[in-house]
């Protein structure tokens, strides 16, 4: 079983949390505080897997997780789940963003933390890994996407318009965002499945 | 109104959106805590908007919100609200919302029930998909319960994305509702056989949690996984399945056998890594739990360890990683295997990667042996001199602790050399684990006489060096140490060379700045000191000597009494006041010593952790009883009650052991006396110790020896290791002395063999040798240090032996420890919830409702009657088409048909999979039979202990205590028609999801031995009741049965009824046609019939919470009625019982012999009864929205109760 999921920056900033065991917030906040600096220390030609125990669940559970350019993507997972099989996992999850934001970049992840979740769905469910074909993934968030296209999505277009007249009528919104939108450079690893 | 509208659309235009909030906060970094909350300001004012998209984009922030860790909870209704909006976009948002903060807590989460289920029925599987998804987050208890048999029926969804996801979610249904297993688990494990491979692997992941919390019920799949194995190809099939079989193994040695060839095959075919090392991992765990002695199997050892070598040696850190965890795993069973990889392990300790480090110490754990433990710790030491972060070095202090102490010191050949480790240790900064050094200090001391000298000598230059240790009280942990020091030196102060000084070293003004526990154990442990000079100097004839000690007690005592800590300032003023008492002995020239030292007489021996547990309760002891009366309630209840408590305590404990009387005292003070004499470690001259009073019978009990301390051997110390070794480092010069100890040892001992002197040698060894463990063969050779004694912590007498001690009571997976081979026994079935479904009258368990129904009360037929269900297949399709005719004439005609085929389909297999032994049945019917008269014989007990099982499960009231006594066997099937040919019983059923409709089941016995088909049966349709008939069919035409009967046989065939008003009870007459077939031909016969129906038949079992009940009375518009009844036999219990059986109502609350039942009517009229038992009488208060329906009901339920 999969426990946690956190996607977080090199700064711990949290761009997707997912807890298959309920934590309270803030406690769910501190887990992401700490698994950030455990993870931190740890250079990137290090093994992936790290003994979390104190962090969520005991001895049984293992942090194992993926660095990709400015994000952290890391699951806490039990002795169920095999340990190259989740990296592989975390690595399709990676190819599917890749896939659905077209290039994805952490600004991606920023302003469609809805979508990521989505996504997610799609991979894991209730703590269990329920695909890992990424052709079936794309192929269903696709359908979703079009289904939603269809409802009118959830702003409707005249709603945008007024929103962009806004928009321009405040000055103060700062033109250029300082978020280098760094690509998430997804290596070729050897295919698992 | 029409403004507020506008107004509102204008306001949405302005609304932010996700992306605006996120914007919004990265431009407010300085104030974002502000700028959120004015935020969430804005949401809560979106949150009163009527329209759904304005919500569905708020909730939508709070998602947001939420991962920034607020807590989003308040908005949990509004979260239901965007759930059950119509619009997939924003469903998927509610149910986004819901997954990320509902939990069992969530006290709104009930509400969502209906309409998960109407989403799990939608037509459109992404609605089904988001809602399993969001489902599988917050499954609480009660929604597994209602929501089980939904799920299970989407199992076998057309879809494969559904069905997937239905198969993972019945793991989460499972935990939470453990009783759904059974019924579930014949279609999960047909799902491991599905043609799509992502449904294949979701049953595979399930099968596999469930199995790895209890394998042993899981054994019999063996074979299906074993077939899965050799044959599929995805690699995350195989390596669950792997996983699955690695824990299966250990149940089943057979299997490994099996294994081995497969699993050795794919290690050598295989080019993923995961899987290569998931079979190293399962081929370990066959080996384990064949047993090692097996020599064929030494090949495969040989493999998994070349290949994790390989792993080890490889610069990926990943497989590095895993190749030693792998090898501490064949470590348990083969050491010698992975001994001599010990240069591979311990270069690994030298990565610069922790984990990996981490792993290599596990390693080392059970690579030590006697002969490379120094040199092993040796090696750890450096590290632990050069590790930089605390965590590891914390971690290598434990490790290099555990090492040590395994089994009992196993390993350790010379104690002084641990004992320097220790105090070695003690100079590390920061770390936490003061206390484990401390309690290895106190354990070796007081388990290993001989080293007892060494220690004190030790901690007393600890002590000296106290303020090296605890100069910041912010090191916390390490001062610990001095804890163990104080008392080692208080303890054995026999030992100490030079104990004035020690003693002023305890009294300095610097301790008092120590934590409390510990100051007190310097309080306690300075008089035992103080006790041991004045004897000493006593018998040296030091007068003034003693007094100068005395003194210094006197003076430097007070700063301990001005502790902030009590036991501190208490010990200390009850000992400052015994030594001014001293003082003023002493100034009158009185001897003390003796009784000053008598205060601490006796010898300690160290207690097992578990002993107090362990105690037996001796035999007529009741712990429960009351030793005096228990205290009146006029008695202040403060303070009695515990002087009360604490008594009983004493009085236990002293119970617990016998008194030890003086003659036995006596006993064991000489043999401890001659045991003393002959101890080199105590001090000859100094007169044996005196033994406390023996009124202190507790006191006396701690100090009681061991039996057969007389026993212990004396010791002796080779005089080759120095007895005094300075304060520096030096566990290192032990190891050299060791080397040269043991090349010694061994020329000697090739002296002695050659004097053929082997035999005498080893009688001595083996009555040396330490009580656990047995030494592996090369550890044999070396001879200990010092000849020690551990003393064995100790039992209480005919201590229990319990293994039960681990087992945790609250692992929530124990539930799952469930029999899956059974058959399925009828009172199982899943709980079909009845809660009107307002909004989906066309929901799938509709047509659930009647089949299940009718299969759980089948048990209530007559026996012979048993056959029907092999029949019931056969009819089972046309009856469900007839039903979904019924369904598309009666009800809203815009259900597709699309939708209604698919669940029809379901239903077909959901049949097949619920009684797959009914399937086989079917063949071997004769076989069978007697079987089955069994299986319905038992299924009737278990009716009769239970009379409305199926509502027991689905309401939150259970109808009291059931079991109490048997209740009379019930059938709500009474006669229909009967003639020579045929016997008619009926029942009827009506159903909270069909407003209108109820479902009549008629049971057709053959009774002649004539064959009869073409039944047909016709009712004459009144205003109010109408029968549904096929389409395009006329009102006169007849419903044809769907079967045939043979002689003998008997089927059931069910029509549905429209009725208008249901507020009186009517008749229908009817009649069945059918054509008798026999040897001399053919005839046309026919049976009339009066089809009743009740009032009763229109009321649903609906559950009822007493505070809903409450307020349903108090509402004040239920017209009211009652009825009593005389001359009442039969039991309270068994009346409600059949209440509840016959009138479809659920107890509501009972107490004593009173009860509130409640039901509802189809039609939603609310039905209230208070039933109370007189004497001989009944009487029945109703209340109900509807007067008539109420008086037809009372009437009726009063002739029920005129049977009783």
């Amino acid at each position: 079983m999969i426990q946690a999921i956190l996607v977080f920056n090199n700064h711990g900033k949290p761009r997707l949390v997912r807890f298959y065991q309920r934590f309270p917030e803030e406690i769910q906040q501190q887990i992401v505080r700490e698994t950030f600096h455990l993870v931190l220390k740890r250079d990137d030609n290090i093994c992936n897997f790290l003994e979390g125990g104190s962090l969520i669940g005991g001895s049984d559970y293992k942090l194992i997780y993926r660095h990709y350019a400015t994000l952290y993507f890391v699951f806490c997972v039990d002795s169920s789940e095999s340990e190259l099989g989740i990296l592989d996992l975390i690595q399709v999850f990676v190819e599917t963003l890749d896939k659905c934001f077209e290039n994805v970049c952490e600004l991606d992840l920023i302003f469609h933390m809805d979508k990521v979740h989505y996504i997610l769905q799609e991979v894991v469910m209730g703590g269990m890994v329920l695909e890992t074909n990424m052709n079936e993934i794309v192929a269903q968030m696709e359908a979703q996407n079009r289904l939603e296209k269809s409802e009118g999505g959830l702003s409707a277009a005249p709603a945008r318009a007024v929103s962009a007249v806004k928009n321009m009528n405040l000055p103060e919104i700062p033109r250029n965002i300082n978020i280098g939108d760094l690509n998430i450079k997804v290596p070729n690893l050897s295919q698992f499945v | 109104m029409a403004l507020k509208m506008v107004k509102g659309s204008i306001d949405r235009m302005f609304d932010k959106n996700l992306q605006d909030l996120v914007r919004g906060i990265r431009n407010h970094k300085e104030d974002e805590a502000k700028y959120i909350s004015q935020c969430i300001d804005e949401i809560k004012q979106e949150l009163k908007q009527d329209n759904i998209a304005v919500k569905a984009n708020a909730v939508c922030k709070l998602t947001y919100l939420q991962m920034l860790g607020y807590d989003i909870s308040w908005a949990a209704f509004n979260i239901i609200e965007v759930m059950s909006a119509s619009k997939f976009t924003f469903k998927r948002i509610g149910y986004l919302a819901a997954s990320q903060c509902f939990h069992e807590g969530t006290d709104v989460i009930m509400l969502t029930t209906n309409q998960i289920r109407k989403d799990l029925s939608s037509p459109s599987q992404y609605d089904t998909g988001v809602a399993l998804t969001g489902l599988s987050c917050f499954v609480t208890p009660d929604l597994a319960r209602d929501l089980a048999n939904d799920i299970m029926t989407l199992m076998s969804h057309t879809k494969p994305y559904i069905r997937k996801k239905a198969v993972l979610i019945m793991y989460k249904v499972f935990l939470k509702y453990p009783e759904s297993l059974r019924p579930a688990f014949p279609r999960l494990k047909e799902k491991l056989e599905d043609p799509d491979p992502g449904v294949q692997s979701a049953a595979v992941n399930v099968i596999c949690e469930l199995a790895r919390r209890n394998p042993k019920n899981y054994l019999s799949l063996a074979p299906l996984f074993f077939k899965l194995m050799t044959s599929s190809t995805n690699n995350w099939v195989l390596i669950k399945i792997i996983k699955l079989f690695g824990a299966l193994t250990p149940l089943e040695p057979r299997l490994g056998k099996k294994l081995i060839e497969p699993l050795t095959n794919l290690i050598h075919s295989t080019s993923a890594m995961s899987l290569l090392y998931e079979c190293v991992n399962t081929v370990i765990a066959v080996l384990i739990s064949l047993s090692s002695g097996m020599p064929n199997h030494s090949a495969s050892i040989q493999l998994c360890v070349q290949k994790l070598r390989i792993l080890i040696e490889d610069s990926d850190q990943n497989l590095k990683y895993l190749g030693l965890l792998a090898m501490s795993k064949i470590l348990r069973t083969h050491p010698k295997s992975v001994q001599s990889h010990k240069d591979l392990i311990l270069q690994c300790l030298d990565d610069k990667d922790e984990s990996i480090r981490l792993r290599a110490l596990d390693l080392l754990y059970g690579m030590v042996s006697k002969k490379n433990l120094m040199e092993i710790v040796k090696r750890l030491m450096t590290h632990v001199d050069k590790a930089e972060g605390t965590t590891y070095r914390d971690e290598l202090l434990t490790k290099i602790i555990d090492i040590c102490s395994q089994s009992n010191y196993q390993y350790i050949t010379n104690f002084e050399w641990y004992i320097s480790i220790l105090v070695e240790l003690t100079r590390l900064e920061g770390t936490r684990h003061g206390h484990l050094i401390a309690a290895q200090m106190l354990d070796v001391a007081i388990r290993v006489k001989a080293i007892r000298k060494f220690a004190v000598s030790q901690m007393s230059m600890l002590l000296d060096s106290a303020h090296l240790v605890a100069s910041s009280t912010q090191r916390n942990g390490i001062c610990e140490v001095l804890y163990a020091a104080a008392w080692i030196c208080g303890e054995f102060s026999e030992h100490l060379q030079e104990p004035h000084q020690t003693l002023e070293a305890m009294l300095r003004p610097k301790v008092t700045t120590l934590p409390g526990h510990i100051q007190a154990v310097y309080v306690q442990n300075v008089v035992k000191l103080y006790a041991s000079i004045l004897q000493q100097q006593e018998q040296a004839a030091e007068p003034e000597a003693a007094q100068e000690v005395t003194q210094l007690m006197v003076e430097r005592l007070p700063q301990f009494v001005q502790s902030a800590d009590l036991e501190v300032q208490e010990r200390a003023s009850c000992i400052l006041q015994l030594v001014k008492h001293v003082q003023k002995l002493q100034g009158k020239g009185v001897p003390v010593a003796e009784e000053v030292s008598a205060l601490f007489a006796g010898e300690l021996n160290p207690v097992a952790p578990k002993a107090q547990k362990k105690v037996p309760v001796p035999e007529g002891l009741d712990l429960d009883a009351w030793i005096n009366e228990p205290p009146s309630d006029s008695e202040s209840e403060d303070e009695k009650p515990k002087a009360i408590f604490h008594d009983e305590e004493q009085r236990q404990a002293r119970h617990r052991q016998p008194e030890v009387d003086e003659e036995e005292l006596a006993r064991r003070r000489e043999a401890r006396k001659q045991e003393q004499a002959n101890n080199p470690f105590y001090i000859k001259s100094s007169p044996s110790p005196q033994k406390a009073p023996v009124t202190a019978a507790l006191l006396s009990q701690r100090y009681q020896d061991a039996p057969g301390v007389e026993h212990i051997p004396v010791v002796q110390i080779d005089l080759s290791v120095p007895l005094k070794v300075p304060g520096m480092p030096m566990s290192d010069q032990y190891v050299k002395l060791e080397e040269e100890r043991r090349h010694r040892q061994r020329l000697e001992k090739d002296k002695k063999k050659r004097r053929k002197k082997k035999e005498k040698e080893k009688d001595k060894k083996g009555k040396h040798r330490r009580h656990s463990s047995l030494p592996t063969e090369s550890d044999e050779d070396i001879a200990p240090a010092q000849q020690v004694d551990i003393v064995t912590e100790e039992m209480p007498e005919n201590a229990l032996p319990s293994d039960e001690d681990d087992k945790d009571p609250n692992d929530p997976y124990r539930a799952l420890d469930i029999d899956l081979d059974k058959p399925l026994a009828d009172s199982e079935k899943l709980p079909i919830q009845k809660h009107r479904n307002a909004e989906t009258p066309k929901s799938p368990e509709k047509e659930d409702v009647p089949v299940v129904e009718k299969k759980s009360k089948k048990p209530k037929k007559k026996e012979k009657k048993h056959k029907e269900k092999e029949r019931e297949k056969e009819k089972k399709e046309e009856k469900e088409k007839k039903e979904e005719l019924a369904v598309n004439a009666v009800t809203a005609p815009d259900n597709t048909c699309e939708g209604l085929r698919r669940e029809e389909a379901e239903d077909e297999n959901d049949e097949a999979e619920q009684d797959p032994e009914r399937k086989s049945s079917r063949h071997k019917k004769k076989k069978h039979k007697k079987e089955k008269e069994e299986r319905t014989k038992d299924k009737k007990k278990v009716k009769k202990k239970q009379p409305e099982p199926e509502e027991e499960a689905a309401g939150p009231v259970e109808n009291g205590a059931a079991e109490e006594e048997p209740a009379p066997p019930m059938s709500s099937y009474c006669l229909l028609a009967e003639n020579s040919y045929i016997k008619m019983t009926y029942d009827i059923q009506a159903s909270l999801q069909k407003d209108s409709q109820v479902t009549v089941s008629v049971i057709l016995e053959n009774q002649s031995s004539s064959f009869l088909k073409n039944m047909e049966l016709n009712v004459l349709d009144s205003l109010n009741a109408k029968m549904a008939r096929p389409e395009g069919s006329s009102v006169h035409d007849g419903v044809p049965v769907p079967f045939q009967l043979p002689p003998g046989v008997s089927n059931e065939a069910q029509f549905v009824f429209t009725i208008q008003s249901i507020i009186m009870a009517q008749k229908l007459k009817g009649t069945l046609s059918f054509i008798a077939k026999d040897a001399d031909g053919a005839t046309h016969e026919k049976l009339d019939f009066r089809l009743h129906f009740s009032c009763s038949s229109y009321l649903v079992t609906t559950p009822c919470y007493s505070d809903a009940f409450a307020k349903l009375l108090e509402s004040g518009d239920l017209s009211m009625s009652s009825i009593k009844v005389d001359g009442i036999s039969m039991s309270f219990q068994n009346l409600l019982a059949k209440i509840c059986f016959h009138h479809h109502f659920s107890v509501v609350e009972r107490v004593d012999s009173c009860a509130s039942m409640y039901s509802r009517s189809i039609q939603g009229h609310h039905v209230c009864l208070l039933v109370k038992k007189g004497e001989h009488s009944v009487s029945v208060d109703g209340k109900c929205s509807d007067s008539t329906l109420l008086s037809n009901l009372l009437e009726e339920m009063k002739a029920t109760l005129a049977q009783c």
